[in-house]
């Protein structure tokens, strides 16, 4: 059961990392990025209860606020062109 | 189970750098090495250290990314590449990469407890660091006081290269600032 999880999550693995090599747009390759890490966060999960270590899961919520951080970094960045901009800027 | 998941962890490493070669957008670079990071961290996972995977995540996929990007945002987000001749570096990066295999396989086996590794110091830090330190963890113990030096030296590095930084980055700021008022005047 968790080594048939493994090799679909293997296999997800793959196929965003094609995507991400591939593009052809930024959005792309930020999405590709995106799953990736959340698939491995997915992988630290399963490998860690294949070897009868469930407490991983704790690191796997550090995997996911960092995953958060960069996205947004980079969407923002996209769209602002720096990443110290200010919403209220547009007010003024 | 666990060959099969590092084989295919390390050939999409080997992807993921070739296309960061590769790539001429310095966006996608960018995204490509967060990649690169969370792939890396996976490999370290399966090598049973956590808690390496977890500096190699939060440095590399986190706080890199955005360092990286605040740097395009201070350059050109567009690699030119210049002409040049590609064989005296191929040459270098194909003797050092092999004379790295060459070195690892003399290595001993991961995982045997009788492997040099875990017979020289590591019997008595597991041994006596609890009583000596009073450290319940004993990676911590090894770090913060049996190498407090080599510690205290690291944390010097980066800290010296953190305030050449910081002094680059504000001295563009202060030209910046009087051209402003030049222009002003």
């Amino acid at each position: 059961m968790l080594i048939a999880a493994t090799l679909a999550v293997l296999a997800a693995l793959i196929l965003a990392v094609i995507r991400a090599v591939r593009g052809p747009t930024v959005f792309d390759r930020v999405l590709a990025g995106n799953s990736v890490g959340t698939l491995a966060i997915l992988l630290l999960a399963v490998l860690g209860f294949l070897d009868g270590r469930p407490e991983w899961l704790d690191i796997g919520i550090t995997y996911g606020l960092l995953n958060i951080i960069s996205t947004l970094a980079v969407l923002k960045f996209f769209r602002h062109g720096d990443l110290a901009y200010d919403v209220g800027e547009d007010a003024k | 189970m666990e060959p099969l998941v590092n084989a295919v962890l390390l050939t999409l490493l080997a992807v993921v750098s070739i296309a960061i070669v590769r790539q001429r957008s310095l966006f996608g670079v960018v995204v490509l090495a967060g990649i690169y990071s969370f792939l890396m961290a996976s490999v370290l996972i399966v090598l049973d250290a956590v808690d390496v995977a977890m500096t190699e995540a939060s440095v590399g996929a986190g706080i890199s990314t955005v360092i990286l990007l605040a740097t395009l945002h201070m350059t050109k987000s567009r690699e030119y590449p210049q002409p040049r001749n590609v064989v005296l570096p191929l040459f270098v990066a194909v003797v050092v990469g092999g004379a790295l295999v060459w070195g690892t396989l003399n290595l001993p086996p991961i995982g045997p407890p009788d492997t040099p590794i875990h017979m020289h110091t590591a019997p008595r830090y597991l041994s006596h660091s609890v009583k000596e330190t009073h450290a319940p963890n004993v990676v911590t113990a090894v770090l913060a006081d049996y190498r407090g030096y080599d510690t205290l030296g690291e944390t010097t590095v980066i800290f010296t290269a953190g305030i050449g930084v910081m002094m680059l980055l504000k001295g563009r700021r202060r030209r910046h600032n009087r051209d402003e008022a030049a222009d002003k005047t």
